[in-house]
C-alpha cells in the first residue's frame, strides 16, 4: 500500500437543495446527510444513529421523505431535496413549527427538523389521519425528551386547523 | 386547592404556562449543536476501543495507520499519560469507597469493550474511520467478571488486583428492631426484584471540540455537557492548565438526562489531543460508541421484604440490593451514589419505623455506570411500592388504601424519615386522594372485574415516590467533589430597557432559560420579551453547578429571582435620583416607573437606561447607577429538598402473547411553586417515558464474555411514539420555604414512579393467574414465563 493510493474517487453530482441547484463532487460512500451537513453546511438535519433507527436525519427527497443517512449522495443526483433550512424558509413547515413551540412539542430540538419533516409529509397526504394514526406515523421518529405526547398534541392541532380552514 | 400567593409583587409570567422563547430557534433547524461548529485548521478523532470486555494490550501498531491520507497522529494511553493524570473517582463521605486509577486512554490493560486505548487524528473524520481499519492492536483477552452475583466469590477474577478484590463500596442500615417487627407481624411478603442495565441515549451523542491555543496557552472546550464549571475544574487540575485559561461553553444540547454530566475518558483524551496538536480536535461518539462508552444505570439485585399488621399498618421493610458498575467508579461523581439513593429512598413515603438495608456496589467488566436521571429512585420507589402491592394482596387490601392509610400525614412535617433522610414537606395524601379522582379509581376497578369475566386482563398500578431536588453540598461537595452547590445570576439592565440574564445553570431542553426569562421578568419588572437569557459559557455566567439532581428550578432559579429583586431596587434608586422623588414612591412595573400611589407611568425604563447610561452628567454627584447585579444561592438548610408525588397506570396484557398494552398514565406531582405548568408537564411526561422504557423495554444486553448484544438503535428497545400513552399531569404545590420563590425540582420524578407503576399494573393484571413478574424490563417472555406458557 503506498500512501499515494487514491482512497476517493469522486463523482460529479446536481442536486437542487432548497431550490438552488449544487454541483459537487462526491465520494460514492458519501451519505446524503452528510453530504448536507459537511458539504453544503446545512446543519439543520441532524445525525443521531446513522443507521436509518432514529429519523433525525429525514429530508425530503423529491417531495419525499427519506432518511439522510441511509441514502447516497449521488443517489440525489439531479433530485431535489429539502431539509428543515428550505422548509423554513418557504413557509411550508411554518404552521407545524408554531404548534410544536405552542405545545412545547421540543425539548432539546435534536429530534425536532426530522420530526417536523415527517409530521409534514403526514400533514400534507394524510388530512384526516386519526390520533392514533399520528401517533403511528411518527413512531419512526426517535424523540428521547417529550414522551411523544406534545408532538401528537401539535401535529393534531395542524390537521384541526387544516380542516377548519378547508370548510 | 388555592393558589399560591403571588412570588413577586407584580407577577405576570410565573405560574403561567408561556412557550419558551428558544423553542423556535431549534424548530426552525437554527441551534448551535457542538457537531454543528467547524473550527479552522480542525481535526477529528477517533478511538480505538476494546472489542472485548477485559484484554492485556501487548501492541499497538499504528504504521499502516499512519500512512493513510490526511493522518496527522496516532496516541496511545502511555503518551497520553504524560500530558493527563489518571483519577481515581471516590467520594469521602461514602465511607471505605474504593476504585483504582483511571487513564483517558487504557494502559496495558483494558476492562470494558468499549474503553478508549488508542486516539487517530485526521482531517476528517471520514479519514480517521478509514484509518483505524489500518490500526493494529495485538490484545489478550484476560478473564472476565460479567455476574455481579459472583463478584465477590473468592475464586472470582479480581479486576484490580490492587484493590483486594472487587467491592466497590458497602454500606449497611439498621433501626434495630427489624427482626422484631418482622416476629410479630401479621403478614410478610417478600421479593427478590431484577433491574437491567439501561442507557441514556440521549438522540444527540456526547460531543465535545477542544481549541487549544498556544499563544495564550488558553483552551476553549464546546461540550454537549450539563456542568461547564465542573468541566473547566477537571480539565484545570488534570491537564495542569490553570482554570483560569480554561473555558467551557454549552451551547445547545441535544438532550443530557445525566448522561452528560460526567468526565469521560474521551472528555480528557479530547482535550489533552488538542494540547498535543495545538489546534481544534472535535470527538463526537458514534450510536456503538454511545452505547458501549456513555454510562450505564440501574443494574440491581435486590431482595425485600416487607411486614405488616392486620390493620394494614406497614411496620417494617428490609433489603439488600447488589449492584455492577463496571470496572471503575465514575470521575467525579462515583457510581456509589445510585446505590446509596437506594438505601436512602426505600420506604422513604410511609410511616414504617423499622428499616435494614444492605448495598453492596461491585466492579466487573461491563460499560461503567453512574448517574442518570432519577438515579436510585426507579429502583428504590419500584421495590417500596412492588412490596406494598405484595403485602396488600396478602392482608386483602386495596392498593390505594394501604397508601392512604401508611403515608406519611401531611401535617407531620419537617420530619425525618426511618432511613434518615430529612423531610421539609410533603403532600402525599394530597397526592393520592387528588389521583384517586383523576382516574376514578372505583369505575376503574368496577371496569377490570367486568372485562376480567370477560378474558380481558387489566391491571391498575399506584406508585407513591419522593424525589431528591435542590441539592445541598451534602451530595458531592462534603465528599470532596468540586462540584458547586451554589449557583448564580448576573442580570443587567440595557440602556434600552432590555435586561440579560447570565446563570450558572443551563439548558438541554428543559425549559431552563424559559422559567428563569419568566423569573427575571417578573422580578425587575420587565416584559418577557425584552429579557434575553445566556448560559453554558464558563467566560461569561457566575460560577455553579450546572444541571442536576433536579436543581435548575429551585437553585437556579432563586438566584435570577434574588439578583431580579436586587436589580429592580437599584433600577428604581436611580429612578429616585432622576425623578427626585422617594424611592419608596416608586415602583418598577411593566417596563415603566411608576408611582405607586397613582399607578401612573413616570418614566420608560429605556429613558431611565438612557439617562443612566448616556447622560450620567445629570445625576447627582456621588450617585453611581449600579445597574448589573449578581446573587448567588445555595440550599443549606436541609440536605435535599424532597419532593413527591405519585403515579398510575392503566394496562391490559395479553396473556396469550405476554403483549402489555399501556392504556392510559396519571401523575400528581408536588414540586412546590411551579413557574411553568406546560413545562413540568412536559418534564412529568418525558420523563415518565423514559421510566417506561426501563420497566418494558430497555435493557443493555451482554453475553457470557461480556459484549454487547444490542448496541444500535434497532436492537435496543427505546420507547417510540405508538406504544407510549397518553399521560395526565396534575399538580400540587407545596412550596419550599428554604427559598423565596419556593420551587423545587421537576425533572426526575416522572422517571423515578413509572416503572413502579407499569410493574404493579402488570401484577394486578396477572392477579387472577397467580402470576408476578418482578424483573424489569418486563418483557412478553418474561410474561409468559411467569404465567407458565414458556
Ligand atoms: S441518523 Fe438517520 S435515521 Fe438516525
Ligand atoms: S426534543 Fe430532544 S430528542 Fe426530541
Amino acid at each position: 500500500m503506498s500512501s499515494m493510493e487514491n482512497f476517493s474517487p469522486t463523482h460529479l453530482i446536481n442536486v437542487t437543495v432548497n431550490g438552488h441547484v449544487e454541483q459537487r463532487s462526491v465520494q460514492p460512500r458519501q451519505h446524503l446527510i452528510d453530504f448536507l451537513r459537511d458539504d453544503l453546511g446545512l446543519k439543520g438535519s441532524h445525525v443521531g444513529c446513522e443507521h436509518g433507527v432514529c429519523g433525525a436525519c429525514t429530508v425530503k427527497l423529491d417531495g419525499q421523505i427519506v432518511r439522510g443517512c441511509l441514502v447516497l449522495a449521488v443517489q440525489a443526483d439531479r433530485k431535489r431535496v429539502e431539509t428543515i433550512e428550505g422548509l423554513t424558509q418557504s413557509g411550508a413547515a411554518r404552521a407545524l413549527q408554531a404548534a410544536f413551540v405552542r405545545r412545547n412539542a421540543l425539548q432539546c430540538g435534536f429530534c425536532t427538523p426530522g420530526m417536523l419533516a415527517a409530521a409534514l409529509e403526514l400533514v400534507e397526504t394524510k388530512p384526516n389521519a386519526t390520533r392514533t394514526e399520528v401517533r403511528e406515523w411518527i413512531s419512526g421518529n426517535y424523540c428521547r425528551c417529550t414522551g411523544y405526547q406534545a408532538i401528537v398534541d401539535a401535529i393534531c392541532d395542524v390537521l384541526a386547523e387544516n380542516a377548519e380552514a378547508a370548510k | 386547592m388555592k393558589p399560591l400567593p403571588p412570588a413577586t409583587e407584580h407577577s405576570r409570567y410565573i405560574g403561567q404556562s408561556v412557550a419558551r422563547p428558544n423553542a423556535l430557534r431549534l424548530a426552525e433547524g437554527r441551534g448551535t449543536y457542538v457537531d454543528d461548529i467547524e473550527l479552522p485548521r480542525m481535526v477529528h478523532v477517533v478511538y480505538w476501543r476494546s472489542p472485548v470486555a477485559h484484554a492485556r494490550i501487548l501492541k499497538i501498531d499504528a504504521s499502516f495507520a499512519r500512512m493513510m491520507p490526511g493522518v496527522v497522529t496516532v496516541v496511545d494511553g502511555a503518551e497520553m499519560a504524560k500530558i493527563c493524570k489518571p483519577w481515581v473517582a471516590t467520594l469521602t463521605h461514602l465511607a471505605g469507597m474504593k476504585s483504582a486509577p483511571q487513564y483517558p486512554l487504557a494502559i496495558d490493560r483494558a476492562c470494558w469493550q468499549g474503553e478508549p486505548v488508542v486516539a487517530i487524528v485526521a482531517n476528517t473524520r471520514v479519514e480517521a474511520e478509514d484509518a483505524l481499519q489500518y490500526l493494529v492492536v495485538e490484545w489478550e483477552a484476560l478473564p472476565a467478571l460479567i455476574e455481579t452475583e459472583t463478584a465477590l466469590d473468592p475464586d472470582s477474577p479480581v479486576i484490580h488486583g490492587d484493590l483486594g478484590d472487587n467491592l466497590c463500596f458497602t454500606r449497611s442500615l439498621d433501626t434495630a428492631g427489624v427482626d422484631e417487627a418482622f416476629a410479630n407481624a401479621d403478614a410478610v411478603a417478600e421479593v427478590t426484584f431484577q433491574f437491567g442495565r439501561h442507557t441514556g441515549v440521549t438522540l444527540e451523542p456526547r460531543c465535545q471540540i477542544s481549541d487549544y491555543n498556544p499563544s495564550d496557552k488558553r483552551l476553549t472546550v464546546h461540550h454537549s455537557q450539563q456542568a461547564p464549571h465542573m468541566m473547566q475544574d477537571l480539565y484545570s487540575r488534570q491537564l495542569g492548565i490553570p482554570e483560569s485559561h480554561i473555558r467551557v461553553i454549552c451551547k445547545d444540547v441535544g438532550g443530557s438526562f445525566g448522561i452528560k454530566v460526567h468526565a469521560y475518558p474521551d472528555d480528557f483524551a479530547t482535550v489533552a489531543l488538542s494540547v498535543m496538536l495545538e489546534r481544534p480536535v472535535k470527538f463526537v461518539a458514534d450510536r456503538l460508541e454511545s452505547f458501549t462508552s456513555d454510562i450505564h444505570a440501574r443494574q440491581h439485585r435486590v431482595t425485600g421484604r416487607i411486614a405488616a399488621n392486620k390493620t394494614g399498618e406497614i411496620l417494617a421493610f428490609e433489603i439488600d440490593d447488589l449492584t455492577g458498575i463496571g470496572p471503575y467508579s465514575m470521575f467525579p461523581r462515583t457510581s456509589a451514589i445510585e446505590g446509596n439513593q437506594v438505601v436512602n429512598l426505600v420506604g422513604g413515603p410511609y410511616r414504617h419505623q423499622q428499616y435494614r438495608a444492605k448495598l453492596n456496589v461491585v466492579f466487573q467488566n461491563k460499560t461503567p455506570t453512574c448517574q442518570y436521571r432519577g438515579v436510585g429512585h426507579p429502583i428504590a420507589c419500584a421495590v417500596t411500592e412492588g412490596l406494598v402491592d405484595a403485602v396488600a394482596q396478602k392482608l386483602g387490601m386495596d392498593p390505594l388504601a394501604i397508601r392512604q392509610q401508611n403515608v406519611i400525614r401531611d401535617d407531620a412535617y419537617p420530619m425525618t424519615a426511618t432511613s434518615g433522610i430529612k423531610l421539609e414537606g410533603l403532600s402525599h395524601q394530597q397526592c393520592l386522594d387528588k389521583i384517586a379522582l383523576m382516574m376514578d379509581y372505583p369505575a376503574l376497578r368496577a371496569e377490570q372485574a367486568e372485562l376480567r369475566k370477560r378474558g380481558i386482563y387489566r391491571g391498575i398500578g399506584i406508585a407513591a415516590l419522593i424525589e431528591l431536588t435542590n441539592p445541598s453540598a451534602a451530595f458531592y461537595g462534603v465528599g470532596g467533589a468540586r462540584i458547586s452547590a451554589q449557583d448564580g445570576a448576573t442580570i443587567r439592565l440595557e440602556p434600552t430597557g432590555a435586561i440579560t440574564v447570565m446563570v450558572g445553570v443551563g439548558e438541554q431542553g428543559q425549559g431552563t432559560e424559559g422559567i428563569f426569562a419568566q423569573i427575571a421578568a417578573d422580578a425587575v419588572g420587565v416584559s418577557m420579551t425584552s429579557v434575553r437569557v445566556v448560559t453554558g459559557d464558563t467566560d461569561v455566567t457566575p460560577y455553579g453547578g450546572g444541571t442536576w439532581a433536579s436543581r435548575g428550578a429551585g437553585i437556579g432559579g432563586e438566584a435570577v429571582l434574588q439578583a431580579g429583586l436586587a436589580l429592580q431596587k437599584n433600577i428604581v434608586d436611580v429612578a429616585s435620583v432622576i425623578l427626585k422623588r422617594h424611592a419608596s414612591e416608586l415602583a418598577l412595573v411593566n417596563d415603566a416607573i411608576i408611582e405607586i400611589a397613582t399607578s401612573h407611568s413616570l418614566m420608560p425604563l429605556a429613558e431611565l437606561g438612557r439617562i443612566a447610561y448616556f447622560r450620567p452628567d445629570s445625576l447627582p454627584a456621588g450617585f453611581t447607577a449600579e445597574l448589573m447585579v449578581t446573587r448567588h444561592y445555595a440550599q443549606r438548610d436541609y440536605p435535599f429538598i424532597f419532593t413527591n408525588g405519585v403515579q398510575a397506570s392503566l394496562v391490559e396484557v395479553d396473556v396469550d402473547t405476554g403483549f402489555v398494552k399501556l392504556l392510559k398514565h396519571w401523575v400528581v406531582e408536588d414540586c412546590g411553586r411551579v413557574i411553568n405548568p406546560m413545562l413540568v408537564d412536559e418534564q412529568m411526561r418525558g420523563a415518565v417515558v423514559q421510566g417506561i422504557g426501563g420497566a418494558l423495554f430497555e435493557e443493555c444486553l451482554y453475553d457470557d464474555a461480556g459484549l454487547l448484544q444490542n448496541g444500535n438503535m434497532a436492537d435496543y428497545l427505546a420507547p417510540m411514539a405508538a406504544e407510549m400513552p397518553d399521560i395526565e399531569v396534575a399538580h400540587v404545590e407545596t412550596p419550599t420555604k428554604t427559598s423565596q420563590l419556593g420551587a423545587k425540582g421537576a425533572g426526575e420524578a416522572g422517571t423515578a414512579g413509572a416503572p413502579a407503576a407499569i410493574m404493579n399494573a402488570i401484577n394486578d393484571a396477572l392477579y387472577p393467574f397467580n402470576a408476578t413478574v418482578y424483573s424489569q424490563p418486563i418483557t412478553p417472555q418474561k410474561i409468559l414465563r411467569a404465567l407458565g406458557k414458556v
